[in-house]
């Protein structure tokens, strides 16, 4: 059980997958202008990195490990993920058509996002079990929901700050970004 | 992002030695993937810690998106438009394992350095969108011009951020084990926030800004 936890923190603050990582930025700065859409889009990622961390990892210890094709993982993942969205958006729009309207346009973009398929390849590399796995996908979505909603409240502000033209927009993201990595940092002590 | 314009096929008149140039220079300043379209930031700030791991990522994203665009351009009055996407992204994927597999084999130290992030070039989103909106309309020898320019943009750009941030972040600069120069007081005192991870967003930050105010790139 302390390992489960030690997993999560890890995973959630320490090793942040934004900010520690740098997986998943293109989301990170393209949909944390509003407030809204970062809690939706951090929602819609979640979700598919549980079911795909999950998935992947049956993959990896039942099929790749036994048969020794480790090398086969990147084009089954990405094809293990590509199609659990499908699914996922499928099913999310048959039952819940409120959710499929928050989530809509997002669940299609989650495919070639690093932040999934980077948390699979992380569980792999790192030998989790299906258990594992899937908590320290729940640390990864949690981390980038924390981070997505953090940098939103921020840019909303930014907004309507003086800042210099040539700042404007993506640069003073970046620098912001900075500021908020080196917060994180502190989580180190927690380890 | 979507500053670029959708390019169709070019005219059979127009000489083709002209047009592979123009975009070759086009990948390389005009839609420098980085710093102008804000594509594939991931790598862009995972690798560039050192100078070393910016080129081994350079060449790899070169080889992926060449191979790329070669095949796709070559087969692409086969592919149907309905599963187009899932037929690049295989393709992108088996030239990566490819490309992994080369380097645990003969660059063991790179391949264990850069990680995870070789095995990500698959969702890098400059490949995927070189596939989608070039390689998947024009021919061959333009495909080729096109991944040698975005690819070569990508690389130069890393390269730039890796300086910086090696120069500082140590206070020397190591091109694959051979020292070039130490700064004398910074070598003993480097100042190591910069190859941390929040020096890589202030880095490129900062030099986003720069090429605005000189005016290389315009503002939103």
């Amino acid at each position: 059980m302390t390992d489960l936890i030690t997993i999560f923190v890890v995973t959630a603050l320490v090793n942040n997958i934004v900010l520690a990582k740098f997986l998943g930025l293109c989301p990170f700065f393209g949909v944390s202008k509003k407030l809204s859409n970062a809690i939706s889009m951090g929602m819609a990622v979640t979700l598919v990195m549980l079911i795909a961390s999950a998935a992947t990892s049956v993959i990896y210890n039942y099929l790749l490990v036994p048969f020794e094709v480790e090398f086969m993982q990147i084009v089954l993942y990405i094809l293990v993920i590509a199609s659990l969205v499908q699914i996922v958006e499928l099913i999310i729009k048959r039952t819940n058509i409120t959710l499929y309207n928050s989530l809509g346009i997002y669940l299609p973009l989650i495919t070639t996002n690093c932040a999934v398929l980077g948390i699979t390849l992380i569980n792999s590399a790192a030998d989790y079990t299906i258990l594992e796995s899937v908590v320290s996908a729940l640390g990864g979505g949690i981390g980038f929901t924390l981070v997505l909603i953090i940098m939103s409240g921020i840019r909303e502000k930014l907004d309507v700050a003086d800042t210099p033209p040539a700042m404007k927009g993506l640069p003073i993201a970046f620098i912001t970004a900075a500021l908020l990595a080196l917060a994180f940092l502190g989580f180190n002590g927690l380890m | 992002m979507g500053q670029e314009r959708n390019k169709s096929e070019y005219g059979v008149r127009q000489n083709a030695g002209a047009v592979f140039w123009k975009e070759l220079v086009k990948g390389l300043v005009i839609s420098n993937p980085v710093f102008i379209l804000t594509l594939g930031l991931c790598p862009v700030l995972a690798v560039t810690s050192s100078i070393d791991n910016a080129l081994g990522m350079g060449a790899g994203v070169i080889f992926v998106l060449l191979c790329s665009n070669i095949i796709i351009s070559a087969i692409r009055k086969a592919i149907p438009a309905l599963v187009r996407i899932p037929v690049f992204i295989v393709i992108i994927a088996t030239f990566v394992t490819i490309l992994s597999l080369v380097f645990e084999a003969y660059l063991p130290p790179l391949h264990e350095s850069l990680g995870i992030y070789l095995s990500l070039i698959v969702v890098n989103c400059i490949i995927l969108g070189r596939a989608e909106v070039f390689a998947s309309k024009n021919n061959v020898l333009y495909s080729i011009a096109d991944a040698l320019g975005i690819g070569l943009g990508f690389t130069i750009a890393l390269i730039m951020i890796s300086l910086f941030r090696e120069v500082l972040g140590t206070g020397g600069l190591t091109v694959f084990g051979s020292n070039l120069f130490n700064i004398p007081v910074l070598s003993e005192h480097p100042m190591t926030f910069f190859i941390s991870p929040p020096g890589a967003f202030l880095v490129i930050g900062l030099l986003m800004a720069l090429f605005r105010w000189i005016g290389v790139i315009k503002g939103d």
